[in-house]
């Protein structure tokens, strides 16, 4: 990703805090490295905070100092806010309207995800009550716009879970599976994706179409969730589509979806 | 004393969790702004009066959920119910989003705040965030934690808890979850409903008797089976060649066997789930739950749950079976 044409690099351990790919340091060295080649890095936090340690862990990512964090559990909200550090919210971070984006603003918010099940009518609702209130120009918004969208989260492990395994002894089967487990209906109809404690969306949510007015409306920032393939051709294209270079190798779209932008089920697909 | 807190869908509901015994009944208004926006049922202003006099008079505690979050064209419709509940006199509000709290602490400080369950709030930090910034009195956990978990949170909390101890339950953090607006475009966050009835159907085929929830598939049952709501995270899915509940069995929390953990850890009220529930099922829950806290008080080192209260349970349990959930380790 250092050569790809992304300007933000959200790195850490989002889901379980069971998964230890990499220790607070080695993400830190990461976040060093990729820093030094012009990219902006961003610390993201565990979106479900449930036992002491890893509010342990919590705090020394709140407390680094160099980089800013994505909160994505209250808990980390209450960390950051409470040391006046200035911090993210990722689209598990139930912002629904202007007035919890201005008081969590004055706590040191400077930008935000929308959750992912918000559409574009209420994103322009938010905006323009940000407007009113004089704050819009101090956030920045950004879009979750492609990739398997993060839908829940539990105690239970599923990928444990469809291997027969106890939480407590899954060994890590979710490692084995880069792009989770898929899950469809008795009929073949591709309907989640499993990623260990996470259900993400069956079908891979995708704004690409969208990108020309979400420009308009004042989205700042949009997010592309990476998978293991195809990635790069994606943020190729999403580049190419904002700079209004000529695309003469876009990806292939498929199996993706946009309901939720237009204020439909998420999983519809080719909405206008 | 831990308080038992029982759920009225209707007036009827209502008046049997307070004739049964409930310390406190919740409630909420027929509309999107409360996590049960389902059709029939629920309060309007012109009969929340009456239910909060029948209440009040034999003592029994009124909360109102207003519990869902609001977008910005329902902003003024979600104030409104917090004027609507604290000008009537209730007990308590029962609030998830971060710009209503704050609206209702402002507004109305003498007024009871309770964090309700769909805020997620699932450690002592976030418990202190709703606490320092809106001063909550009360907060409802998600049933993900383990007894373990609750009790430590319980000994750096700064706030009473209370715990879910009957009901169906959900397999995802609350208030955390969109599987439902994936499929029907309505989530509980959102609209206050999940897998809502409008997009179910039903249809006997050859191969079954098939629940669908906007046309997707959720199961398909032999003629022997029992068939069930068609919640999203209840169907029986596919990974690979197998076919199983991916997410969850249709099963409900009961917690009548670990009351002396729980009130030994210092939680203050138990919440039965189920306002969609008829007032027989009210009635059935509030009168064994109200006995069982009861028989443990009495003699709290002899607490033993008696075999007729799980029978009473397990006849108004989805799909008849009942589980500790995530208070037990080994279902994590």
């Amino acid at each position: 990703m250092i050569e790809a044409p992304v300007d933000i690099i959200y790195l850490g351990e989002t889901v379980c805090s069971k998964r230890r790919s990499l220790g607070f340091e080695q993400w830190l060295e990461l976040a060093k490295t990729l820093a030094s080649n012009k990219k902006e890095v961003v610390l993201s936090t565990l979106s479900l905070i449930e036992a002491e340690s890893e509010l342990k862990t919590l705090r020394r990512y709140c407390d680094n100092g160099d980089f800013t964090v994505e909160a994505n559990d209250m808990a980390a909200v209450q960390l950051l806010s409470e040391n006046k550090i200035p911090f993210t919210t990722g689209p598990t971070i139930n912002i629904y309207n202007a007035q919890t984006l201005a008081i969590m603003h004055k706590q040191g918010l400077q930008r935000w995800v929308m959750p992912v099940e918000l559409s574009k009518k209420t994103l322009m609702g938010i905006l323009s009550d940000l407007d009113d209130m004089g704050i819009k120009d101090k956030i920045e918004t950004e879009v979750f716009s492609y990739g398997h969208m993060p839908l829940a989260l539990s105690a239970r492990c599923f990928t444990a879970r469809a291997h027969n395994l106890p939480k407590d002894q899954c060994d890590l089967k979710c490692i084995d599976y880069p792009d989770g487990l898929q899950v469809k209906s008795q009929e073949d109809q591709s309907l989640f994706t499993l990623n260990g404690i996470q259900t993400l969306s069956g079908l891979r949510y995708d704004l690409y179409n969208e990108l020309e007015e979400m420009q308009e409306i004042g989205v700042d920032i949009v997010r592309i969730s990476p998978r293991s393939k195809q990635t790069l051709e994606v943020v190729n294209s999403y580049y190419k589509k904002i700079q209004n270079i000529e695309d003469t190798e876009p990806y292939t779209i498929k199996d993706n979806c946009n309901g939720y932008w237009h204020g439909e089920p998420g999983m519809l697909q080719n909405l206008l | 004393m831990i308080e038992l807190v029982c759920p009225a869908g209707n007036f009827p509901a209502l008046k049997e969790a307070v004739n049964n015994g409930a310390d406190a009944v919740y409630i909420g208004f027929k509309d999107d702004t409360n996590a049960r926006h389902f059709a029939g049922l629920n309060f309007n202003e012109k009969n929340l009066p009456k239910a909060i006099e029948y209440a009040h008079q034999r003592g029994t505690k009124v909360f109102v959920a207003i519990n869902t979050y609001p977008q910005p064209d329902g902003w003024s419709r979600w104030q409104k119910a917090v004027d609507t509940a604290a000008d009537l006199g209730v007990d308590a509000l029962i609030m998830a989003d971060i710009g209503i709290l704050d609206y209702a602490a402002n507004k109305h400080p003498q007024m009871n705040r309770h964090l309700s369950v769909q805020g997620s709030a699932t450690s002592y930090e976030s418990l202190k965030y709703y606490q320092q910034n809106f001063g909550i009195k009360r907060a409802v956990l998600p049933r993900v934690l383990s007894v373990s978990q609750v009790a430590h949170l319980a000994t750096q909390s700064p706030v009473e808890l209370e715990v879910f101890g009957f009901g169906s339950l959900c397999i995802m953090a609350e208030g955390r979850c969109h599987l439902s607006s994936y499929v029907t475009g309505e989530s509980p966050n959102t609209c206050g409903a999940c897998s809502p009835a409008k997009s179910v159907r039903w249809e006997k085929t050859p191969q079954g008797l098939e629940s669908r929830l906007n046309n997707v598939l959720i199961d398909r049952y032999d003629d022997n089976e029992n068939a069930g709501y068609p919640t999203i995270c209840k169907g029986r899915f596919t990974i690979g060649k197998n076919t199983f509940h991916v997410l969850e069995e249709p099963t409900s929390l009961n917690t009548i066997e670990i009351l002396p953990e729980l009130d030994k850890i210092g939680i203050k009220a138990i919440k039965i789930e189920g306002r969609q529930r008829s007032p027989a099922y009210t009635q059935q829950v509030t009168q064994v739950w109200r006995q069982a806290i009861d028989h443990y008080y009495a003699d709290p080192d002899n607490y033993k749950p008696q075999p007729q209260w799980s029978a009473a349970l397990n006849k108004v349990s989805e799909g008849s079976q009942t589980t500790l959930g995530a208070y037990s380790r080994p279902w994590q």
